[in-house]
């Protein structure tokens, strides 16, 4: 087992894969506690479709994908938070309006210029290899400041997520926090997504927080026990993939959902007193 | 001056007018009851005195230097989800934030008036336990608990009563009662609750769609409406002296 974490870490791309991927892991899990519980899944879920839309024409157009990726996603987190809350579509059917559009943009934009490539497969599906010297710098940079955000605001989103009548009521900002949410969400996307593919980035961001639920009862241990899930899932997964040659992002998930049976099972125990 | 003046506040609700012209001020240390049938529009004028509803015609003003992180608020059910995670501790807890401003954590002071307001509220014994494994009656106590770590010159409670049983009932109209008087903190209640609410409160305001009555509460059982009301309790019991 040693030996095959030596030998894995003398590639320089898993290296960064495991930097960056650590790092988007824990960012990710942490917010989804919270989207989660306030029943935004899907927020997550729409917002990797736009960022699928936004890589496809940041390729096309050669840009860097990151640098253009992430102010468009965060501009979807925001429109689709204002517009859950007050329009007259309602804010499920927005989502997937706002997704599936994305998508039919970007596979255009693709088939107009440089055709189904591998590429593009890996924006779906997620490649270590994806990653290049100046996105891992950007990466950790990024999600070191979503980490550091979310211990700040530990309290005030614990306070929002559990009761956001209460917290607007009582003087707390819970727009500016609820939006902040959504945009600190946005980036762990656009971060993960090289990583795990648009398909399956939404899945480090619910699976943890789904997982933790089943056993820990209170908000802090369901916290810090997605933060471990969630890392433990990333290394055994993409030591995984490293043996066996599995896509990486499908590994992890796949070991993300083995770990919430697990926990569901051991749930069911306990119910009964054992 | 008063700390919240209502002048003409009329509400919408779908295009529909559930408060028309309401006007009343809440002072200092006041303990008012609102008192009305179901749907007569008491929580929505309870969204507008905490500035969640916007009235659609007149006023709803702060005075005196009121913050809405002055206020603690107990809403009408708890409307927690079922699966939520979080401990009494951690409820009870979040009603100090609105004391720490932008500081991201809690001092020892907050935990400790957290500790307080438990024990005030006999739920501190079930600090440690998960909020949504409590019984109705144990949840809208700790939540109270919250609202008491919240208040610091105003306390808006929205059916506080409901879903408790007759000894703890009392228990919790002393608990505001002296939250009010020791500690001065204003009360603005809506209840259902027309005996208890005369007794206590210094003054009484019944809306039904419209303002029906606004004055002290001693005026409010001579009024016509006050007796109306009485007499309807007075039903409902069998007869039983009220």
């Amino acid at each position: 087992m040693f030996d095959v974490f030596i030998e894995m870490f003398s590639y320089a791309f898993i290296v960064r894969a495991v930097i960056v991927g650590f790092l988007v892991s824990l960012c990710a899990c942490l917010l989804g506690v919270s989207l989660v519980l306030k029943r935004y899944s899907m927020i997550g879920d729409g917002l990797s479709h736009v960022g699928f839309g936004s890589l496809a024409i940041a390729t096309a157009m050669n840009l860097a994908p990151l640098t253009l990726s992430i102010p468009v996603v965060v501009l979807a987190a925001f429109l689709l938070l204002n517009v859950s809350q007050n329009s007259k579509i309602k804010g499920d059917a927005f989502v997937a309006l706002l997704s599936t559009s994305s998508v039919a943009i970007g596979v255009l934009v693709i088939s107009v210029t440089t055709g189904l490539n591998t590429d593009v497969c890996n924006y779906l599906f997620g490649s270590i290899l994806a990653m290049s010297k100046s996105d891992v710098y950007l990466s950790v940079t990024l999600s070191v400041i979503v980490f550091v955000l979310f211990v700040i605001f530990y309290n005030k989103i614990f306070a929002v997520t559990f009761d956001e009548v209460f917290a607007q009521a009582t003087g707390i900002r819970a727009k500016f926090y609820n939006m902040l949410i959504a945009i600190l969400t946005a980036i762990a996307i656009v971060l993960g997504m090289r990583m795990m593919g648009a398909l399956l980035i939404s899945s480090l961001i619910i699976f943890p927080a789904l997982t933790s639920m089943r056993i820990f009862k209170t908000f802090k241990s369901v916290v810090i026990s997605s933060a471990i899930i969630s890392i433990f899932c990333f290394m055994i997964g993409i030591v995984i993939s490293y043996l066996y040659a599995t896509p990486t992002g499908a590994s992890i998930v796949v070991i993300n959902l083995i770990l919430f049976f697990i926990f569901w099972i051991f749930s069911h125990f306990f119910r009964r007193g054992l | 001056m008063a700390l919240i003046k209502c002048g003409g506040a009329s509400f919408e609700f779908d295009l529909r007018l559930v408060l028309k012209d309401i006007n009343f001020e809440v002072l200092q240390g006041d303990y008012i009851c609102i008192v009305g049938d179901n749907g007569s529009g008491k929580t929505t004028l309870l969204k507008g005195l905490l500035k969640i509803k916007r009235p659609c015609k007149g006023e709803i003003v702060f005075g005196d230097g009121l913050e809405l992180s002055d206020i603690g608020y107990l809403p009408q059910s708890a409307i927690v989800q079922k699966d939520f995670p979080a401990s009494v501790n951690e409820v009870v807890l979040s009603g100090r934030l609105n004391s720490r401003g932008l500081m991201p954590f809690y001092r020892k002071i907050d935990r400790e008036i957290a500790d307080e307001n438990m024990e005030l509220l006999s739920v501190i014994n079930l600090k440690r336990k998960c909020f949504r494994e409590l019984s109705g009656g144990q949840q809208q106590r700790v939540l109270l608990a919250r609202a008491l770590c919240a208040a610091k010159r105003l306390l808006v409670l929205d059916e506080p009563v409901a879903g408790l049983d007759p000894l703890a009932l009392n228990e919790l109209y002393k608990i505001i009662k002296d939250i009010n008087e020791k500690k001065g903190i204003a009360v603005v209640m809506v209840s259902h609750d027309i005996k208890n609410a005369v007794r206590d409160a210094s003054r009484i305001l019944q809306v039904q769609t419209r303002q029906v009555f606004w004055g002290k509460a001693q005026d409010y059982i001579n009024s016509y409406e006050g007796k109306r009301l009485m007499q309807v309790l007075k039903d409902e019991n069998g007869g039983v002296n009220v």
